[in-house]
């Protein structure tokens, strides 16, 4: 059979299409946009009339995942390793909840922080929603186990956890695929009260996930993801999770590893195969890509005399993610490099684009403040964070979505004047509206500059929630009409850009100044297609 | 058979499509590959690097390990010697010799050139330059696949069928253009050798 060739998001996004789901929803996030972009691009999933939008958060997402599991169809919520904070609590819930039809949650987890603001990992949440965490090894098992947490997930009424991490995320291999699955037909839970998280019945609810746990321990037990592979050499035992394990076989070209392995891709952890590979060997060698999430698990705060090695001995970094050469110095194998690069070597940090209207605003907020001192301007998530590297330095924070307006409220709260927040309109409509609320109710004096560049840029310029209804949103929300004030970031309208600010920085309660152009890359990318059309 | 390769360039510059192409070629010729690359923030304008390796048999990790690279391909001088520590010892250095500054300590190129021409295994060209000369500015990393050719173990017919894979959709002039482009790097890899 023919493979198809497809990244590690899109073999998730692959495996959901032909496990029968009826939606996907998703927030853009890298590394995990690609398994959405995948499903909206798949003609098998408009002919199976897949819901395919981009919601305005992950929780929103999330919540609306669950909604389609109550009606009895399969639905999968995307999103990267930060996004299931903003989704905690649908997620949580959800497993109190229990699902009706399958419901699986795919996180993509980002240890190093190539696009990042921190390297948190998504099996902690899996275990602390006491819920079973995939967790593929390779593209082929993406494309597998997304199809088997559906079935997980229904056959024990919880939503699943899919937990991959950047490199299978974002790398391609061929993919063997199934035959699909028909989506399953409308139908309601059979207890009208089931999603009814009331006491009495969330206490309820509590018991019967509590009652599942010794099944999906049993599940994980014989789960075809978690192998024991003999080895001869039982001087060291190895366990990997997800896709450590290619890393270790890479360290024994023949294929076959000297030392018994346990290869984890299923939790909760297998007990039984734990043991043995403790019990079968003289030291434990953890490899695992994240936190500590095993190895902690396995030494447990009793001394056993056993020797565990890992992340937390410093065999293996305590940061970071793994590569082959992490793991061959962990079995004492590495070799330096023959070449190192020049000393002369300048770094080469990412920009925001030529002709961007960030640039543009930068240059005037920059202007500005320049009046009123500095570390005064709380940023947000997205392309213009890159307005805190040179040549702008324009930024004092990037925390969180929708951090920057709240943020700014609560430094204004303590005296600092003037207070701004810049923020683009994507993130604005994921979480920035509820923070503008906060201010409005407050009156506090804040200037909230957001960057409407119609798009979600840093992730690919996909729509944004709140396209051609930022003004509309502002007003709404209560901040005063001839507070709204629009400007193109333009070279030209430099003078105007400053003006505005000025003036808005000046009044005393919420102000906003809407820098309107369209990214330049989905101009460009939109002009392109246009000329296809003609 | 064994090829790993790492692809390196600027943000932009489209190192995906050299992957593309060279990932499809080894494809159509019966072997498996495995391709990582970089997503998200560092695509703006930043350091970007892909990991391709190609092999005729099962293809564990995603990233090549470091010292065993056969082949580094760059659009960007610079940027050949970012990821010189996953050379191997007798690896080949392919590098465009068009620099693309966009920060302001950018190193003298000449310093650039006589440090990738000093590895025992080299070969610089200017891509841009040979693009230009062919009317198709934009192929130049297409001129580099070529440069590449004759040291990738892959058949130049099945190349070409990854340049038609990739191109196909963008017309017949593209596609003809690119296949020029192919065989103006592979010509000069050739005269040099």
């Amino acid at each position: 059979m023919k493979k198809a060739l497809l990244l590690g998001d899109e073999a998730i996004g692959q495996g959901a299409i032909d496990a029968g789901i009826s939606g996907i929803y998703a927030y853009p996030g890298t590394p995990s946009t690609e398994i959405m972009e995948y499903v909206q691009r798949s003609p098998k999933a408009k002919a199976n009339n897949v819901h395919a939008r981009w919601s305005a958060n992950e929780k929103t997402a999330t919540e609306a995942a669950l909604g389609m599991s109550y009606a009895g169809k399969r639905a999968i919520v995307c999103m990267k390793h930060v996004g299931l904070n903003v989704a905690a609590d649908p997620f949580m819930n959800s497993a109190i909840t229990g699902t009706n039809g399958g419901l699986v949650i795919a996180v993509a987890d980002d240890p190093s922080m190539h696009s990042s603001q921190n390297e948190q990992d998504s099996r902690y949440y899996g275990k602390f929603a006491q819920i079973p965490v995939l967790e593929p090894s390779n593209q082929q098992e993406a494309y597998d186990m997304t199809r088997d947490a559906f079935e997980l997930s229904e056959k024990y009424g919880v939503p699943v956890l899919l937990r991959v991490t950047t490199r299978l995320a974002h790398s391609r291999y061929g993919v063997e695929l199934s035959e699909p699955l028909k989506p399953n037909d409308l139908h309601l839970p059979g207890d009208p009260k089931q999603f009814v998280l009331l006491p009495s019945i969330a206490k309820r609810r509590y018991k019967i996930l509590l009652g599942v746990q010794e099944h999906i321990e049993e599940d994980s037990e014989n789960s075809r993801y978690n192998k024991y592979i003999e080895g001869k050499d039982k001087s060291l035992g190895i366990i990997t999770t997800g896709i450590a394990f290619n890393y270790l076989m890479e360290n024994f070209p023949d294929g076959a590893s000297p030392y018994p392995v346990l290869k984890i891709g299923q939790y909760p952890l297998p007990k039984d195969a734990v043991n043995k590979i403790f019990k079968e060997t003289e030291e434990l060698l953890v490899l695992e890509e994240g936190y500590p999430f095993v190895e902690e698990y396995l030494r447990g705060v009793i001394e056993s005399g056993h020797k565990i090695h890992g992340r937390l001995d410093g065999t293996v970094p305590r940061d970071g993610e793994l590569n082959p050469n992490i793991v061959a110095k962990a079995l004492g194998k590495d070799l330096p490099p023959d070449y190192s690069p020049p000393e002369f070597l300048a770094n080469r940090p990412p920009e925001l684009c030529p002709g961007c209207g960030h640039r543009d605003l930068y240059d005037a907020l920059n202007d500005v403040m320049k009046d009123y001192g500095p570390q005064r301007v709380f940023s947000d998530i997205g392309c213009y964070t890159l307005g805190a590297l040179p040549p702008y330095n324009a930024i004092n924070s990037c925390v969180d979505m929708g951090a920057s307006i709240t943020m700014a409220k609560g430094a204004a709260d303590a005296g600092v004047h003037p207070s701004v927040a810049v923020i683009g309109d994507s993130t604005f409509t994921h979480s920035g509206i509820t923070g503008l609320l906060d201010a409005v109710n407050d009156n506090t004096p804040v200037t909230v500059i957001i960057l409407d560049n119609a798009a979600v840029a840093m992730t690919g310029g996909q729509p944004s929630a709140g396209e051609g209804r930022i003004e509309q949103i502002c007003i709404g929300v209560g901040v005063e009409p001839e507070h709204v004030r629009t400007v193109i970031p333009l070279p030209k309208n430099h003078d105007e850009m400053v003006r505005v600010i000025k003036e808005e920085i000046e009044y005393d309660g919420v102000s906003v100044v809407i820098a309107q152009r369209e990214c330049i890359q989905t101009l460009v990318a939109r002009k392109k297609r246009m000329r296809k059309k003609k | 058979m064994k090829k790993d390769i790492i692809l390196a360039g600027v943000g932009g510059q489209g190192i995906l499509s050299v992957a593309a192409v060279i990932g499809l070629a080894a494809l159509d010729y019966g072997l498996e590959i495995k391709q990582s690359e970089v997503h998200g923030m560092s695509q703006r304008g930043g350091a970007v690097v892909s990991h391709l390796r190609i092999s005729d048999s099962t293809i564990h990790s995603d990233l090549i390990p470091e010292g065993t690279a056969d082949m580094i391909l760059s659009v960007e001088p610079l940027e050949a010697l970012r990821y010189l520590n996953f050379l191997k010892k007798d690896g080949w250095i392919i590098s465009n010799t068009k620099p693309f500054v966009n920060i302001p300590d950018y190193p003298p190129v000449e310093k650039i050139l006589e440090e990738i021409n000093s590895l025992p295994n080299s070969l610089t060209i200017n891509a841009d330059g040979i693009a230009k000369a062919l009317k198709s500015p934009r192929s130049s990393n297409i001129v580099m696949v070529g440069a590449a050719s004759p040291y990738l173990d892959i058949p130049v017919e099945n190349i070409e069928n990854g340049i038609r894979q990739i191109f196909g959709r963008k017309g017949e002039t593209v596609v003809e253009l690119n296949i020029a482009a192919l065989h103006k790097g592979r010509e000069f890899a050739l005269g040099e050798k």
